[in-house]
């Protein structure tokens, strides 16, 4: 059992009480909600004649349905009008802080409340939405729940939960250029499995993981999910405070040295003991791209799709669904793929970094012919930041659209959607049958360095060789 | 879809006709596709239930085959319910009939979902499973039962062993699997929970 870790010492701080049927209740410090998982958890509470408990713990945005090329209200989709409304609603007649459009401050959840400081060390972070595990970057235990969940966090402020056994995932050496957080990533799920975090919190460590910034941290925790981690962390540090400091819900003044000293005191100490430890080397890793239908079936842009033999057997049959699925030879080399959409965006790589990642590919060069291409910025903050910057006409003048922020065609609730048997370039987080919005279309999942270079290129390539601009 | 009530009370067996759904890592997203995710009530969620792989699947999905109409028990490989966090995954299998999922492993959100509507979650090992979905296969028309305690599924006279977690388990047989009313008897608690977390003071008050 796990003892000293940052995950034991913030699941202790949390513990309400021990229920009888063994369960912990743990309470939420922070509470994310959004327009898709919410509706049912409020009229469940209306039902049963509750109230919000914490109604200051919440905080609300819009980001799944909205629309990307134009937000005016209503929109063009009832249903997606009739959620906004009904968020709009909830959050009125609760006293929900909610950060609607065009406040300056509605963003893909996952973006929208760490930039504003909402996310620290130390915190329960619970919200609707798997990718949750977003907010561990800081040092906060965070995880996705059910909209059964959502009304007990809503009444309650808290939560039934079984504490987890804790993975220190190490990572040494450094990351090569031209690879990003989300290579090491899909490397390491391709390695462990989707299902090899299930029962665990990763804790993510070692000098690698020091080196990256809070946003590649983000990308980091956020796909611990897709590994069957329900949560992953990364101890704060030097670099989660000067990220923190001076946000708009961050401390201030006296209470920023008090939150400091107390963030600290959480880190897992040398004193820790894990349940499990994996060791990776940064240095091995390339750019790392998705071949199958779940994001563990991936590869280095450099090899090729893996045979049958090279496959364990017990996922052999699920491989042999991806090739049929994919269109895909066993053997059959990535890299040179064609492709017909490029989608830039999405909670796992929707920020600034993310999107200057992606331009310094774009700039100087032109979207191949044939190719749909398009940037979402994760949030109006985002996208303010990178219009200041030039980066939206980096992106223009290279044929990509620029768009308004929102989940878009990570999961296609909205308008944003392949057609058909599409094969996407996607720097999301699930390549999954029919996630893109079409029952036979198909995700390449990569960084977003990787979806600029297959925009440029017309198919997969590795953004290490592309031609100078 | 199912005119079986909707599960309440003490939960100790569930029993009916069993559906098949093999494969491993089966995704909320393939349970549910997104477009059926725009509603504010989950009513309607039952006949959209794997719509995308029924619909690939021309009738032959096991959802569509006529012997498993009216089925209560499904029975899954590994890793079942991965992916998004949708309780509408489980709401929607609910409302086609489902009432107890036997498999291998579950993916954790999804096991938690169908904890809190009542659904029960058991498991066997790799091989167990791959012989009680035969048998399953084998014997459509006839009805299983699932218990709780001692946790087993009895498939056309044959009983076979299965495991589940002892929290999840007193939670059904205890009939306080929704859980919002066991929350809320603990305010005293909840209140000197908040009020030792220095965050929840703003940072101000001294520990």
């Amino acid at each position: 059992m796990s003892t000293a870790t940052l995950y034991d010492k913030v699941w202790a701080l949390h513990q309400v009480a021990e229920l009888p049927s063994g369960s912990t209740q743990l309470f939420i410090g922070l509470h994310l909600i959004h327009e898709v998982t919410s509706p049912q958890a409020f009229a469940a509470l209306k039902d049963l004649g509750l109230s919000v408990r914490h109604p200051e713990r919440t905080v609300a945005t819009v980001d799944h349905i909205v629309p990307t090329t134009s937000q005016a209200r209503p929109f063009a989709d009832g249903l997606a009008e009739e959620m906004l409304s009904t968020l709009e609603r909830n959050c009125h007649e609760n006293g929900i802080h909610l950060n609607g459009l065009g406040s300056g401050r509605q963003g893909i959840v996952h973006v929208m409340a760490p930039e504003l400081g909402l996310t620290q060390p130390g915190m329960t972070v619970a919200c609707g939405d798997s990718h949750t595990s977003t907010h561990g970057a800081f040092g906060a235990i965070a995880f996705g729940i059910g909209t059964s969940q959502v009304r007990d966090v809503l009444a309650s402020q808290s939560l039934t939960m079984n504490k987890l056994k804790v993975r220190r995932i190490w990572v040494d050496g450094a990351l090569q250029p031209g690879v990003f957080a989300k290579d090491l990533v899909l490397h390491i799920i391709r390695t462990l499995g989707v299902k090899g975090g299930v029962g665990y919190a990763y804790e993510f460590a070692g000098p690698a993981i020091e080196a990256l910034s809070m946003e590649e941290r983000m990308t980091l925790c956020n796909m611990a999910i897709e590994g069957g981690a329900r949560c992953g962390y990364v101890n704060p540090d030097q670099t989660t405070f000067d990220y923190l400091k001076g946000r708009p819900h961050a401390p201030s003044g006296d209470a920023w040295d008090h939150a400091v000293s107390w963030w600290k005191s959480l880190a897992s100490g040398a004193d820790a003991c894990f349940d499990d430890e994996v060791k990776f080397d940064a240095a091995v890793i390339a750019p790392t791209i998705t071949w199958g239908i779940t994001p563990g079936q991936g590869i280095g842009v450099d090899e090729a799709v893996p045979t049958l033999e090279q496959t364990p057997e017990e996922d052999r049959p699920l491989a042999q669904e991806a090739y049929r699925y994919m269109d895909l030879q066993p053997g059959q080399a990535i890299a040179g793929l064609p492709v017909d959409v490029c989608f830039i965006g999405s909670c796992t790589n929707g920020r600034l970094s993310d999107l200057r990642a992606a331009a310094a590919v774009a700039a100087g060069r032109q979207v191949a012919s044939g190719i749909k291409a398009f940037v979402v910025p994760g949030s109006e903050q985002v996208a303010a930041a990178a219009e200041a910057e030039g980066l939206d006409a980096v992106f223009r003048q290279a044929g990509f659209e620029w768009r308004e922020p929102g989940c878009s065609m990570c999961l296609a609730m909205n308008p944003d959607r392949l057609e058909g048997r599409q094969i996407s370039a996607s720097s999301s987080n699930r390549n999954f049958k029919g996630r893109q919005g079409s029952a036979s279309g198909r995700t390449l999942l990569m960084s977003p360095a990787m979806v600029a270079a297959a925009a440029i290129a017309g198919r997969v390539t590795d953004v290490r060789s592309l031609p100078p601009a | 879809m199912t005119s079986t009530p909707f599960p309440s009370g003490a939960i100790s067996q569930v029993s009916g006709r069993t559906v098949v759904l093999r494969g491993n890592d089966i995704d909320t997203d393939r349970i549910i596709p997104a477009r059926f995710l725009k509603c504010v009530t989950f009513d309607g969620l039952g006949a959209q239930v794997f719509a995308d792989d029924r619909s690939e699947q021309n009738g032959e999905h096991p959802f569509d085959r006529p012997e498993h109409q009216g089925a209560a028990v499904l029975i899954v490989n590994r890793n079942f319910g991965c992916g998004s966090s949708r309780e509408h995954a489980p709401q929607a299998l609910l409302r086609w009939g489902i009432r107890g999922v036997v498999g291998e492993s579950f993916a954790e959100i999804f096991y938690g979902n169908c904890l809190a509507l009542g659904i029960p979650c058991l498991q066997a090992s790799s091989k167990e499973i791959e012989a009680l979905q035969t048998a399953a296969e084998a014997a459509p028309q006839s009805s299983a039962s699932i218990s709780l305690e001692p946790a087993a599924i009895k498939i056309d006279g044959r009983n076979w062993d299965l495991s589940m977690a002892a929290d999840a388990k007193n939670r059904l047989l205890n009939g306080q699997w929704d859980a919002t009313s066991q929350l809320l008897q603990q305010e005293q608690a909840l209140q000197d929970t908040a009020a030792r977390l220095p965050y929840m003071q703003g940072f101000v008050a001294s520990r």
